[in-house]
């Protein structure tokens, strides 16, 4: 029995160690580009601080935070700064519990529980959401002779609840006229543990699928049929692998593993292929919902903006107000200073991130000045 | 005498450590089981975020004891085979070196095997499930039609694959133990190897090969990564070995704990303590028949 409790633990551990390695394995090919980045902007605008950070969280920022500690350290060699993914529930129960600094989380601190156990940590001052990371989430599949896949919202909440099992299905026909849609059942993916992805996706569907969708918006995936898949390199990789599969996953992997991605019917009713620049249009309909210097993001799923992408993902980190410990606080402020930075918002889009607006870029920048 | 405090000690802390283990883990379960707004034991979801957590485990029990029978169905018939055949069969020096082969096997990393079943093995089991839909699809657990890869039948041979080992060595350590005069006894009478292996052998055997299929299915019962990386993740109760699905206590803990929020780290506790009793129950019954089938071999 005793063995029992250890193969467990141990199981645990190699599953973080697994979600680690998987998502460090994505940034292995912009070492270069990052590089002659900071060599030739040596007028950047990094404010060096000494010390260091540790923070935790989210797995779906985990390709910007590293791209952007990289590129910190690389200009101030007297920082240390150590970003884990392993994940957002985790990030804030390690930010509450004071083991980190600051924590990634793909949703805002909720009211209650957790924002008392966060503000207590920061000595009785609120913890804040600053918005730092949006991604774009691809419709990724896999299906021999299809290429540009078309879908409306409804096709797709029916895809994912299992009212639709089969490729030729009459909606999916309606949405791609000219396809020819092999009679093959459909393996929809989902994700199997608790997920802003998740959140963020079946949010899109609850606004713009309206009525079809009726699981509601949740991080954890509450449809019954379909495969469901650890992390979002589990889902890429199941598609990447089986024909006949579909999924919702951060656009980053898919690009990392080259899958195609479906056409999305936006509100101004055309279907809009996914691009960084298509995602960005909807982000910058975003609208602010937090008071103060607390900057809780609401995405419009139904844009009416001419070709926008509509499923986008918004990813926060986690802040003191006020409370968190002198020697760690200018690393902190100069740190995200650079995050939000037009320079440190530049390197996402090629990792498949989209930059922040620039209306919402000034408000977090002056959020982090505000720190104290 | 302060070597006999020391053992005590030592002894005692093996206990105290046990107890404070199961102490923590009821302390976390608890608050996590009374916020459930469904039964624990009885409801199939496990949903712990938002304003009305359901959680239960009866779709994870179902699968760890479905897997894990399958992988013992599998692996136990040939595990015997193998063992028979390097202890009575294969000449000595082959034997040795094969059986060295098969510790080593046991010796594998479990996460190795689930990271072949998923990207390697994933293929020609989907062959294989069609292939067995298109043969058997009248029976009700080959009646899927598909998608097929990820499924119980692939956690289960996987499963069984990593049990394999652990039965063959063990068992096989038990058939040399054989006593000669036993053998030979039968080899006297006229009976051919076979024979022998089957009144003498086997029978003897017997405690030690139930002790190795207990073993064995204690590992499948508490098997984790291998399964997280293998299974569909369907929390369903059905007999579908093909379409997408299953799903185990300890599975179900490796793929949420990250993400999960204190409720669900609780929830997921409670949900290991539930496999602990369901190892404590296999390993006793396990014992209670090795202790029975000792008083008839030792007068056998």
């Amino acid at each position: 029995m005793n063995f029992k409790r250890h193969g467990i633990l141990a199981g645990i551990a190699i599953t973080a160690t697994l979600a680690l390695t998987a998502c460090g394995s994505d940034n292995n090919e912009t070492p270069g580009t990052t590089g002659s980045n900071g060599g030739s902007a040596p007028a950047s605008t990094i404010n060096c601080a000494k010390g260091s950070l540790t923070a935790q969280g989210s797995s779906a920022q985990k390709n910007a935070m590293d791209e952007w500690i990289k590129a910190y350290q690389q200009k101030c060699t007297d920082a240390k700064i150590d970003y884990q993914g392993t994940g957002s529930g985790a990030g804030i129960t390690a930010f509450s519990g004071g083991t980190a600094d600051f924590a990634g989380s793909d949703s805002a601190l909720k009211d209650g529980d957790e924002s008392t156990k966060a503000t207590a940590r920061c000595g009785g001052n609120p913890a804040l959401n600053l918005p730092m990371v949006t991604g774009p989430i691809a419709i990724a599949y896999n299906l021999d002779g299809v290429k540009d896949l078309q879908l409306k919202p409804e096709t797709l909440a029916k895809i994912f609840s299992g009212a639709i099992a089969k490729w030729d299905d009459a909606a999916i026909k309606a949405d791609n006229p000219s396809a020819t849609l092999p009679s093959t059942p459909i393996n929809a993916i989902h994700r199997q543990e608790s997920s802003g992805t998740t959140e963020n996706f079946t949010g899109y569907l609850d606004k713009a699928a309206a009525g079809t969708w009726t699981l509601g918006k949740d991080k954890v995936w509450k449809g019954t049929g379909g495969q469901a898949e650890k992390g979002s390199d589990g889902v890429a990789g199941a598609i990447k692998k089986a024909p006949g599969t579909i999924g919702y996953v951060e656009w980053s992997f898919a690009k990392v593993n080259s899958l195609a991605t479906a056409k999305i019917y936006n509100g101004a009713g055309e279907y809009t292929a996914l691009t960084g620049a298509a995602a960005g249009k909807t982000v910058a309909g975003a609208k602010i919902t937090g008071t103060g210097d607390d900057l809780k993001l609401s995405i419009d799923y139904a844009t009416k903006e001419a070709g926008a992408y509509p499923i986008i993902l918004v990813t926060y980190e986690i802040v003191c107000s006020k409370g968190t410990p002198a020697d760690k606080l200018e690393l902190l402020k100069g740190f995200l200073g650079y995050t939000v930075s037009a320079e440190g918002q530049a390197q996402l889009d090629k990792l498949g991130y989209a930059p922040l607006p620039e209306s919402v870029q000034t408000k977090v920048a002056a959020s982090v000045k505000n720190l104290a | 005498m302060l070597f006999r405090g020391t053992a005590t000690a030592a002894g005692s802390m093996v206990l105290v450590i046990i107890a404070a283990i199961a102490v923590f883990l009821v302390v976390k379960a608890i608050p996590a089981i009374s916020k459930d707004t469904e039964n624990f034991f009885t409801f199939k979801g496990w949903f712990t975020e938002g304003e009305n957590p359901q959680f239960g485990v009866a779709a994870t029990v179902f699968g760890t004891v479905l897997t894990g029978a399958l992988a013992l169905l599998l692996a136990v018939p040939v595990a015997l085979g193998i063992a028979l055949c390097l202890s009575h069969y294969a000449h000595r020096r082959v034997a040795t070196s094969l059986g060295f082969v098969i510790d080593l096997l046991a010796a594998v990393p479990s996460v190795v095997f689930g990271l072949w079943g998923r990207d390697y093995f994933y293929e020609p089991i989907t062959n294989f499930s069609k292939w067995l839909h298109d043969t058997f699809g009248w029976l009700p657990i080959f009646g899927s039609e598909g998608p097929y890869g990820k499924s119980i039948l692939l956690g289960s041979i996987v499963l069984a694959i990593m049990v394999l080992p652990i039965v063959t060595s063990l068992s096989r350590e038990v058939f040399m133990q054989t006593p000669p005069e036993n053998q030979e006894a039968a080899l006297a009478l006229g009976s051919t190897k076979w024979e022998m292996i089957r009144t003498a052998v086997i029978p003897y055997g017997k405690a030690g090969i139930i002790a190795s299929v207990m073993l064995g299915l204690g590992r499948a019962l508490g098997e984790t990564i291998a399964l997280a990386l293998t299974l569909g993740g369907v929390y369903a109760i059905n007999f579908d070995f093909l379409g997408p699905g299953g799903v185990t206590i300890a599975s179900n803990i490796a793929n949420r704990f990250g993400e999960a929020n204190e409720l669900g780290r609780g929830a997921l506790i409670a949900s290991g303590l539930v496999l602990f009793a369901i190892t404590l129950v296999v390993n006793m019954a396990a014992r209670a028949i090795v202790y029975r089938r000792r008083e008839f071999v030792g007068s056998a």
